[in-house]
This record gives structure tokens, C-alpha cells and sequence, in this order.
């Protein structure tokens, strides 16, 4: 599987709400933000917690967010940023 | 009774001997949760399944309780005084760590270099996840909701009450350890190490300058 996104890319995160493993936070869900670093392919969390350890492994980035974006009335500097780990298909394209 | 021997009632002690202090609980005294009996559990099937054996299992978490610090703090010092090293730490600090004879763990650690202008700070908002091969245990704080949830969302707060203020021109960058990498912060070097050995530079590094918390100090 090749990576979808490259550095630099704006991506948004999907705001899905599955049950299960998930390791994207919530906070995060529905946001925009940018890819900042391709961390390699790892196997999907919300598979391997349900004993599924077959199958293609995924790509995985961290991904930029302004702090403005993810809380109201965020009390710190407009500069302010949180890097999260993503998995590729917790993100879309920004048209 | 002799003068000399004038104890009271009870000899040389104050009190009576039989007395009973409330007894000091032992493990088995708390209820085990749900997670403590499925990882019993686990472990009791991986050795009964041959996949590991006892022995092994004791030998990991034997070299787990011997991590401290000291290794986070050994590669940062290093970086402070080699500023190539510091590059190939940032770059890959598997490779870095191995230079020293360091084994940095199974899991990916991103070194997150401190500068002017960023201050980096760690947090693992869905459980607790910490570089343990650099830093070894995390402190309770750490896994703390009330740390986990405002580390993440007022973080200038939190590090105030760490003591740390930090101008508004510094950015605070919140690193959520939230799947397959761990984060170590690189501290700046502090004004007036300047004579100092690498020795001695590690020790101004303490764990919590790892997690951003706060900064070294001489």
C-alpha cells in the first residue's frame, strides 16, 4: 500500500465515530490540520485489537494542528500546536 | 525491681508488646481489577502454550525495573556536546542510541529538539504510553486524567503550575503519544554549563526536562 499523502499536505480527519480499539482521539475528529512526517506501515490498531494479524499494513503520519482549531477559547498563542499520530484511513484529501 | 531497672510495667518499652498495629495489607488483600486478571491470565497462557517461558518473562520485566533516566539523559548530553550527534539523534535514535551502546526498544522514539522559538511537551491523551526504554516508568502524574486531558488542552497552564511560564513568542507544541511512536523532548542546553563535562551535563537532565515539563538548570 503507498502512502496517500506527502508531507506538507492539508488533510482532514474523518468525524466518524466507530466503536472498538481507535486510536484517533476524538478531539481531533472532524479537524483540518497538515501532514507534518510519513512514519512508516504499521498494522491497523483497531484490527490487531480484535486478533486480526494478517493483511495489508497501513500507513501512518503525524499530523499538525493549531491549537485554535481544535478547542474554543484556547487560552495560549495563536502559534501554538499539537502533533498527533494518524492513521491513513482516519484522513481525507482537502479539496 | 532495682532502681536501675525502672522500666515501668512493660521493661524498656513504652508500650505494651502484644499491642497490635492495624496489619500493613498484603497484595492480595485489594481486589484484582479486570486488566490485572487478563494480563494474568495472558501471561499464564503464553508460558503454558511454550510462546515464552517464565524465566523470560521475569528477565524483561527485570531489565525494565533497571531503566532510569540516566539513558534519556546520556543522549542528551551527548547531543549538547557533539552537535552531529544531535542531528543523527533527531534523525534516527535508534542508530543514535546504538553509538552508545544503547538498545532504545522495539518502539520508534522521536526525539523532539527544543529551540528559541518551540518548546516541545509529551502527553499520551488515550492511556499512558511513555519512552520507557530511555526514561523507564512513567510518574503517576503522567498517567493522570487531570494531566492527560489539560496537557493537551492548556498546556501553558499546566506547565505553569510545573513552574515553567513561557513567553506567548514561545510556540508550545503538544506531542499526543497516541499509537506506534514514543517522544523523548530534547532540552536547550543551560546558560552557564558551559565548562562543564558530559558527565555532568547529564546530570542537569532529569526526567521530567524529558517529558517538558520543565527546562534544565544549572
Amino acid at each position: 500500500m503507498s502512502a496517500q499523502f506527502s508531507v506538507g499536505d492539508p488533510v482532514h480527519v474523518r468525524a466518524a465515530y466507530p466503536p472498538g480499539h481507535v486510536r484517533t482521539p476524538y478531539y481531533c475528529r472532524g479537524k483540518s490540520g497538515v501532514i507534518v512526517r510519513f512514519c512508516g506501515e504499521f498494522r491497523n490498531p483497531e484490527e490487531l485489537a480484535y486478533g486480526k494479524y494478517e493483511g495489508p499494513v497501513s500507513p501512518m503520519y503525524r499530523v499538525r494542528f493549531q491549537q485554535n482549531d481544535l478547542w474554543d477559547n484556547y487560552s495560549g498563542s495563536p502559534d501554538d500546536h499539537v502533533e498527533i499520530e494518524i492513521y491513513e484511513h482516519w484522513l481525507e484529501q482537502v479539496i | 525491681m532495682s532502681d536501675h531497672h525502672d522500666h515501668g510495667e512493660f521493661g524498656m518499652y513504652e508500650h505494651d508488646p502484644l499491642h497490635k498495629h492495624p496489619a500493613q495489607p498484603d497484595l492480595e488483600d485489594t481486589p484484582l481489577t479486570h486488566h490485572q486478571i487478563m494480563q494474568m491470565a495472558v501471561a499464564d497462557l503464553l508460558i503454558e502454550k511454550g510462546v515464552i517461558e517464565a524465566d523470560e518473562l521475569r528477565e524483561q520485566i527485570e531489565f525494565m525495573d533497571t531503566i532510569t533516566p540516566a539513558r534519556g539523559a546520556a543522549l542528551v548530553a551527548r547531543a549538547w556536546v557533539d552537535s552531529d550527534f544531535k542531528y543523527r539523534l533527531v534523525a534516527d535514535s535508534k542508530k543514535a542510541g546504538a553509538e552508545l551502546d544503547m538498545d532504545i526498544g522495539p518502539t520508534p522514539i522521536l526525539v523532539m529538539e527544543n529551540t528559541p522559538k518551540v518548546h516541545n511537551l509529551i502527553v499520551c491523551t488515550l492511556c499512558s504510553c511513555y519512552p520507557r526504554f530511555l526514561l523507564g516508568y512513567p510518574p503517576d502524574w503522567y498517567k493522570s486524567r487531570d494531566y492527560r486531558s489539560r496537557a493537551i488542552s492548556e498546556p501553558r497552564k499546566v506547565l505553569a503550575e510545573f513552574g515553567m511560564e513561557l513567553a506567548d513568542s514561545v510556540e508550545v507544541r503538544v506531542h499526543d503519544s497516541t499509537a506506534d511512536m514514543r517522544y523523548m523532548v530534547l532540552p536547550m542546553r543551560p546558560d552557564g554549563s558551559e565548562g562543564l563535562s558530559e558527565a555532568a551535563l547529564a546530570e542537569l537532565v532529569t526526567r521530567d526536562t524529558m517529558v517538558g515539563v520543565t527546562t534544565p538548570k544549572t
